[in-house]
Parts: structure tokens; C-alpha cells; sequence
């Protein structure tokens, strides 16, 4: 099945370098490290108007334009552009592909570097170290001083790109005014981590990949990660919904013969699963899923969460989707008592859908109309 | 409106009257946490004309997303279960209005509201009105009237008290009253401030502002 299956396309990404490369977490650093991006809309005189969107796990930094990989539309095209709630014709919006991601910026696909910066010919693959949403933040900060921004007017992401919003805010917190972490979490759950897991072990089982030197012969381990994109991509969803768009319904037929039948579900997944083979790497899934998996905020505050944020100017805009069992209400209602607790301006609505945890990227009015509404309020206090 | 106070004109017209005699008692930039505030009218007026940091909880859904798409900082929540989380003392003032009635534990609700704020503003309606006394009199039966309009399986108003009830619980609580008024059917300052008997007989709403002794 691999074999059948072409390469990625190799398309140059806009990007910055940073020679001097940059520190991890873990204790390594990355020479040089390079940052891909993409901007939307003008940065005004007085670079005011710079709003950062996180992009989440699979996502990238096409958030409004069609991605030159599989020529879809940009993800968040339904609510980034002019006129719409994250206007561009107002604010300039920058999106980053997170460090550890196949889009452009260094990853486990990129060409692997000892300490002196000096290219191995060969890539990262599993040797790529291992990166935290702190350090995803630390290289969007990089860009950002890079491009001259001294504050966000605001830091906007769902799921995991929430992560780095709430990452953000307690890192930086005199560089962000207002924070938007949506549909996610301060750390990642024992479910969220176990099905990360299942995900993980369906890639490392596969024979392609090879104990992940899979691109020493160009293969791909398209099985594995076909079903690690299919389990993900049912904890996206709601019961409810996928009740709503496949019921028990069968591919080309109208009953159950007991031979060949195939549930439109089935189909549907299948489809996913493949898709996402020709567009995402392996060896990236596998490190920014234990990206997330390792995210947890009130640990790196003594186990206190409010003291993440203690103090904090920044305005917050928080919200959860009813039917979301990835990152479930409750996760976002104990980040928003932390916040409360420390003190923090909020704003939080739970957004009634059911559309499961997808429902962040979808058409969803009362949300936009939420999201929009916090930002213009965070623009007016900004004097914009 | 001839009795009503000067400084209250230019509050937007669809402003609650209740919501206006609590925007008069509010000093301009202070801080404050108004819980149950619904579409958040208060909470825009204090910042706009009071340049107040004030922020918001509220139960029902559609408000808090009218409120928060509106700009305003407030969260889904409740007075029973949220209160908890604020640190001590984080407010200058903490408002309530028209919901201590309908709270789970209106005592622990208003322990924690001066806990933490300095002062706190509480609004409820009299269940102490000649009104409701003359109706359960004559006709034994549940009072229905504006205020009290949801027949009593499926009110959500399910601590209604009286006047002369809220300031004997101040008393056992030690809660010093700093301002109380009452206020009758047409939202006009009722003239009873000095018999609290007859505010309890005539007065529609009551509203109290209170500070912790010692």
C-alpha cells in the first residue's frame, strides 16, 4: 500500500530562519531553527493590530487561503477575512506552523543538524528532539520579535492551538492583551493521552515505518498512520453527529447482505485516513502528540494553575462546545475558576452543538459571534 | 419622574429601574462582579459611563453569549457554584440583583458575596407587598402578580423573603446595612425610609447595600 503512495510535494513555505537557532525544553537546541508562517491582512503604523492564531494538532499555518499541499480551502477560512469576525481588513493575522510540524518549520522532517548548525544529509526522523507547546510558543515568540510586534492584540487557538494560547498568556503575559483559548484544556487527560496512545502504537506497528527511518527508502507508514488519523478522528466527533451523517446507512446498498456491505461510516473514516497520509508525517504526528500529551500547565506552577496567570492583565475569551468529549466543558469551566482566582478579566460561554469537538472549525454562529464581539472589545480597549 | 435623582438620565432606556438605582450607587471606577447580570446592561453602562472594571456571571446561555458578544467579560455560571473561586476581597463591590430569591443558599451566597467584595448590592422582590398578603388572604391560593408571575411548581424563585426577613438575617449574620431602599410597583423610591413596616407593606423591591462588621 505504501509504495503506491507519492511522496510529499515539496513546496517552499514562506519562512524565517534563526541562525542562532533555539533552546528546548528538553535540554536541546536547534540550529538553525526555521519558522514558517503565513500573515493576513496589514500591520498598522503603530503594529497594534497583530493577532497570532495557534493553529491545533493537524492544522497548519493556511488559515485563510488554500493550502498549497492539497489545494483545500484554509481552515479557518469561514471566519478569517474581510468582514468576517477575525476581519482583516482590521487587524493583521499571523499564523505559524508549529515547531515539530511537516509545513515548514523544523521538524522531524526537516534535515538534521548537529550543535554547530551543520546539515547531516539526512533527516531528523525520530531523532528530532523532543518539543513542548512552551517551546512551539517560545519559536512563535522568536517570529514575532523578528517582525517587529511588541504586543498581540490577541492570541487566538482551539484545541491544541488553545494549549498554546493559554501557554502563551502565562509565559508572555505583558506581550498578549487578549487570550482566546478555545475547546481545550490546561493539560491533556488520561483519556486524551490513552487515545493519543492507541494512535501511536497503529504507526509504530506498521512494518513501513520502519522504526521510523521509513524515509531512508521513501516509504510511508500509510497503514499506521491512517488509523491513528481514524481513531483521532472519531474523538473529533459527536455521537450525535455522526448519527446525524451516517446513521447506519450502507455504501450502495439498501440492506444488509452479509457479504460485502460497508457502513458509510466506515467509508468515511477510510477516506480520512487516507487523505491525511499524503499531506502529514509520521514521525511529526508522533512528536506533537506527545507535544500535548506532556502539556500540563498547573505542573509547571507547582501545581497551581491560578498562579500561571496571577496578576495577569490580559483579557480572556473562553469557550467550550456541549457536545465536545475531547475537551469537555468541565476542562474549560476549571480554567476559567483559575482564572477567576487569579484574578483574571474572563469572558466563557459554553456554545450548545452538536458537532462534537470539531464543532470550533465549523459553522457555528453564536460562537463567532462571541469570538468576534471579544475581539472588538479587546481592539476598542487597545485604542484601535 | 420628578423624584427621580438628576445623575440617572442618560442611562440607556431599557435599562432595569432596579439596574439604574444600582449604577447610582456604584463610584466611578471601582470594581465590580455582577452576578446574574443577564445581557450584561449594568456591566456596560458602569464601563462606559463609570469607567468601572466590572465584570459578570450569568445562568442562562443566550444571555451570556449576547453579553460576551457584546465585548463585556462575563462567564456561564451560577451564584451557588462559582463564588467560591474568587479570591478574598478581589472587588469593590459585588451585585446582585433580583436573584437572591431564586439561589440554592442565599445565605452562602451572600456570606461569600463579602467575602469577596467590600460592599455588597443585593436586589430582590418583597414577598412582604400588601399585594401578595391581600392574595394569599382572600383567596388562599399561590400570589400571582408581575413580579411573582410563575405558578408555584415551576417558579425558579424558590427563597422569596420579605423585607423585615432580609434585615433579620443581616442582623444574625453581622452584616452592617449601609444603605437600604424600597422601591414601589412603577420603580419610583418609595417615601418609607423611615418605617421599615411600611416598606415591607408597600415597597415592590427592595434593594440593600451592606459591608461586613469587625
Amino acid at each position: 500500500m505504501s509504495q503506491a503512495i507519492a511522496p510529499f510535494p515539496e513546496v517552499d513555505h514562506q519562512h524565517a530562519v534563526f541562525a542562532d537557532g533555539m533552546p528546548l525544553d528538553c535540554g536541546a537546541v536547534l540550529v538553525p531553527m526555521t519558522v514558517a508562517y503565513r500573515t493576513y491582512g496589514t500591520l498598522n503604523a503603530a503594529k497594534t493590530n497583530a493577532v497570532l492564531v495557534c493553529h491545533a494538532l493537524t492544522g497548519d499555518q493556511y488559515l485563510a487561503e488554500p493550502s498549497p499541499v492539497t489545494g483545500k480551502p484554509g481552515w479557518w477560512e469561514s471566519i478569517v477575512g474581510p468582514g468576517k469576525p477575525l476581519d482583516t481588513d482590521r487587524y493583521f493575522m499571523v499564523c505559524v506552523n508549529v515547531l515539530g510540524g511537516c509545513m515548514g518549520s523544523t521538524g522531524p522532517r526537516s534535515e538534521m543538524t548537529d550543535a554547530q548548525g551543520r546539515g547531516l544529509g539526512r533527516p531528523w526522523g525520530t531523532d528530532f528532539p523532543q518539543v513542548t507547546i512552551r517551546d512551539m510558543v517560545r519559536a512563535q515568540k522568536r517570529l514575532m520579535d523578528q517582525l517587529g510586534i511588541g504586543r498581540w492584540l490577541a492570541v487566538i487557538g482551539g484545541s491544541m492551538g488553545g494549549m498554546q494560547v493559554l501557554e502563551w498568556a502565562a509565559t508572555y503575559p505583558d506581550h498578549v492583551l487578549a487570550a482566546a483559548p478555545i475547546a481545550c484544556a490546561a493539560h491533556h487527560s488520561a483519556q486524551n493521552i490513552a487515545f493519543h496512545e492507541v494512535g501511536r502504537q497503529a504507526i509504530h506497528g506498521d512494518p513501513d515505518w520502519a522504526g521510523g527511518r521509513y524515509w531512508e527508502d521513501g516509504r510511508i507508514p500509510a497503514r499506521g498512520l491512517a488509523v491513528a488519523r481514524m481513531v483521532a478522528h472519531i474523538t473529533y466527533l459527536s455521537e450525535q453527529a455522526l448519527t446525524r451523517k451516517f446513521g447506519r446507512r450502507l455504501r450502495g446498498a439498501n440492506a444488509l447482505t452479509f457479504l460485502e456491505d460497508v457502513f458509510e461510516v466506515e467509508s468515511y473514516l477510510r477516506h480520512q485516513g487516507s487523505t491525511f497520509v499524503r499531506r502529514f508525517d509520521a514521525n511529526s504526528y508522533l512528536t506533537i502528540t506527545r507535544a500535548m500529551d506532556f502539556f500540563d500547565l498547573a505542573a509547571e506552577h507547582e501545581g497551581d494553575l491560578a498562579a500561571a496567570f496571577r496578576g495577569t492583565a490580559t483579557r480572556f475569551f473562553l469557550a467550550s462546545f456541549s457536545s465536545d468529549w475531547l475537551f469537555p466543558t468541565s476542562e474549560s469551566r476549571a480554567t476559567v475558576r483559575a482564572l477567576n482566582a487569579a484574578g483574571a478579566s474572563v469572558s466563557f460561554v459554553e456554545i450548545a452543538s452538536d458537532k462534537g469537538h470539531d464543532a470550533f472549525l465549523l459553522e457555528e454562529p453564536d460562537f463567532h459571534a462571541a469570538l468576534g464581539g471579544f475581539l472588538r472589545g479587546a481592539a476598542e480597549k487597545a485604542g484601535i | 419622574m420628578p423624584d427621580a435623582p438628576q445623575d440617572i438620565r442618560y442611562v440607556a432606556k431599557n435599562m432595569r429601574l432596579d439596574l439604574r438605582l444600582i449604577a447610582e450607587m456604584i463610584p466611578r471606577g471601582a470594581k465590580l462582579l455582577d452576578i446574574g447580570c443577564g445581557d450584561g446592561a449594568l456591566i456596560e453602562h458602569l464601563t462606559r459611563e463609570k469607567q468601572a472594571d466590572a465584570r459578570g456571571i450569568e445562568i442562562d446561555m443566550a444571555e451570556v453569549t449576547k453579553a460576551v458578544s457584546a465585548g463585556l467579560a462575563v462567564i456561564h455560571g451560577d451564584a451557588d457554584n462559582d463564588l467560591a473561586f474568587y479570591p478574598d476581597g478581589g472587588f469593590d463591590f459585588v451585585v446582585l440583583s433580583r436573584t437572591l430569591q431564586a439561589v440554592e443558599k442565599p445565605r452562602e451566597v451572600l456570606r461569600q458575596m463579602l467575602r469577596i467584595g467590600r460592599h455588597a448590592i443585593v436586589s430582590f422582590p418583597n414577598f412582604g407587598h400588601w399585594q401578595l398578603r391581600w392574595r394569599l388572604l382572600t383567596r388562599g391560593r399561590m400570589p400571582d402578580t408581575d413580579t411573582w408571575n410563575r405558578p408555584w411548581y415551576e417558579t425558579p424563585n424558590i427563597h422569596p423573603c420579605t423585607i423585615l426577613d432580609f434585615m433579620a438575617l443581616c442582623e444574625m449574620e453581622g452584616y452592617r446595612v449601609e444603605k437600604w431602599l424600597a422601591v414601589d410597583e412603577r420603580g419610583l423610591k418609595a417615601p418609607w425610609r423611615r418605617s421599615v413596616r411600611m416598606a415591607n407593606l408597600f415597597g415592590e423591591q427592595a434593594l440593600f447595600q451592606l459591608s461586613r462588621t469587625g
